[in-house]
């Protein structure tokens, strides 16, 4: 008993003492959207992108980009996890004991989560049922945890939160291409809308009466990851310094 | 009704972690560049999955599940835990994880050796909590059936590592289109391998009632035409 209020009061003591550093190295402020910050954000969107280049989130960006509205539903609660959890880990960093911080940083992306499963429960029911398991696995999502450990652990939380803005903005337009092009030749609509007409047998129209069929092979898993591997493909022959040795 | 031997074949093929969900793909492409890592891998997800899903079972069963609560005092029989279940799950595992890396030490120094350096890597691998997610989706009626998909889906993973592994060995000495080489041609061939696993999606499991219909009525047709065979005879 005592010896937790011994602890306390020493984190206490810590705090403090943390709070009057930050006051004392505070002086030199660099401008909040300066040329290092701003490469926070537009970096992750190309050159470090975190699907294409560092191979990170692949899981849930594969498997719910059947349809547009399921692939900006994940980036959105991708974005609020992101950006939450690395300004509280940020804040969080000095306090955090090395050895315990992947358990740390589990329990903050986990309360998160929770936050964002019942938000999607609650007001979007039928894509939450959807995604399933999907909206569970962003705990495991490793862009975050990437952040968390290669960021969030070493920055402040205005940085932190640029850099989780980046990342999340890079991940969101990979999984909408994706996701739009599958849906475009996969069902014939985008984000729910017919494009290219309807194919119900007795009522079609648009493109459909000409002959055109829906390519049912889009809506499979296989070719979530062909296309990911085109993009990829894509990116590489426009920027050789990405192209790797094998 | 599936027999626990359905869902364990079915995890490791037509709903194979890789292929049909991509469940732990990081790893899975970080992992896969020689056939002894990924052997490693695969061993060490195996071991993993298979401790932590029943544990998550019962936990869910006897502890989150709407009215699980009900064995400790029957008035709590409306109390829904489960909301908490991304916490839990998470905690089982990640503790699982630490703790069986420290047993694994301390009693098979020769096996820590193997698996050693990937179990950290493993509590942050997809397919652990995506396994214990899928369990308490799908709810199955048994420990028995939830181990068996653990298992299976273990295996399953196994097999998808090892077999992109073997292939990326080989790849190193063919001629890919330079922006390809890495991981573009393993999103390609992986995105290939899982076409071919989808033709186990074909395979019948259970006994269908229509099909024991059928199995009646042949056999039935056959001891007509016995009869008529040992009437001839006769």
């Amino acid at each position: 008993m005592f010896v937790t209020i011994y602890r306390l009061f020493q984190i206490i003591e810590k705090l403090r003492v943390m709070s009057e550093d930050v006051k004392k190295t505070k002086e030199p402020s660099e401008p909040l959207f300066s040329k290092k910050n701003k490469k926070l954000v537009t970096d992750p969107l190309t050159d470090n992108n975190p699907i294409t280049i560092q191979v990170l989130g692949i899981c849930s960006a594969l498997a719910i980009t059947v349809q547009v509205e399921q692939g900006v539903v994940m980036s959105a609660a991708v974005l609020f996890v992101l950006i939450f959890g690395n300004v509280i880990i940020s804040l969080l960093r000095n306090l955090i004991p090395s050895r315990i911080r992947i358990i740390v940083q589990l329990v903050v992306v986990a309360s998160l989560v929770i936050i964002v499963d019942q938000l999607l429960a609650a007001f979007l029911p039928d894509v939450s049922e959807k995604l399933s398991v999907f909206v569970g696995l962003i705990i495991t999502n490793c862009i975050i945890m990437g952040r968390f450990e290669a960021f969030a652990m070493a920055n402040k939380p205005w940085p932190s939160f640029m850099d989780a803005l980046g990342n999340s903005f890079g991940y969101a337009w990979i999984l909408i291409l994706v996701s739009i092009i599958r849906e475009l030749f996969g069902s014939g609509s985008l984000y729910g809308f017919p494009i290219f007409g309807s194919a119900l047998p007795g009522e079609e129209w648009g493109i459909y009466t000409m002959g055109y069929m829906n390519n049912n092979m889009m809506i499979l898993p296989p070719m979530a990851l062909i296309i990911v591997g085109i993009i990829i493909w894509i990116q590489r022959s426009r920027n050789k310094a990405l192209i790797e040795e094998h | 009704m599936e027999s626990t031997l359905d869902i364990f074949v079915k995890a490791i093929f037509s709903e194979n972690m890789i292929f049909a969900y991509f469940l732990g793909m990081c790893s899975y492409l970080a992992v896969s560049k020689t056939v002894k890592t990924a052997v490693g891998l695969g061993a060490a997800v195996i071991f993993v999955l298979a401790v932590t899903v029943p544990v998550n079972y019962l936990l869910e069963n006897y502890l989150l599940k709407e009215g699980a609560l009900e064995w400790i005092n029957p008035e709590w029989a409306e109390i829904d835990l489960s909301f908490l279940s991304f916490i839990m799950f998470i905690a089982v595992v990640a503790s699982i994880v630490q703790l069986v890396e420290m047993l694994v030490e301390k009693f098979a120094p020769a096996l820590y050796g193997a698996l050693g350096i990937f179990l950290p890597l493993i509590a942050v691998n997809c397919s652990i909590l995506g396994g214990a997610l899928f369990m308490q989706e799908r709810q199955y009626s048994t420990i028995l059936d939830a181990t068996a998909f653990s298992i299976g889906s273990g295996i399953g993973w196994f097999i998808a590592i090892v077999a992109i592994a073997a292939i990326r060995e080989k790849v190193r000495y063919s001629n890919v289109p330079a922006p390809l080489r890495g991981l573009g041609i393993t999103f390609i061939l992986t995105g290939l391998m899982g076409i071919a696993f989808m033709a186990f999606m074909g395979i019948k499991y259970g006994k269908d009632g229509s099909k024991e219909e059928d199995d009646t009525t042949k056999t039935g047709q056959i001891e007509l035409v016995d009869k008529k065979l040992t009437a001839k005879i006769d």
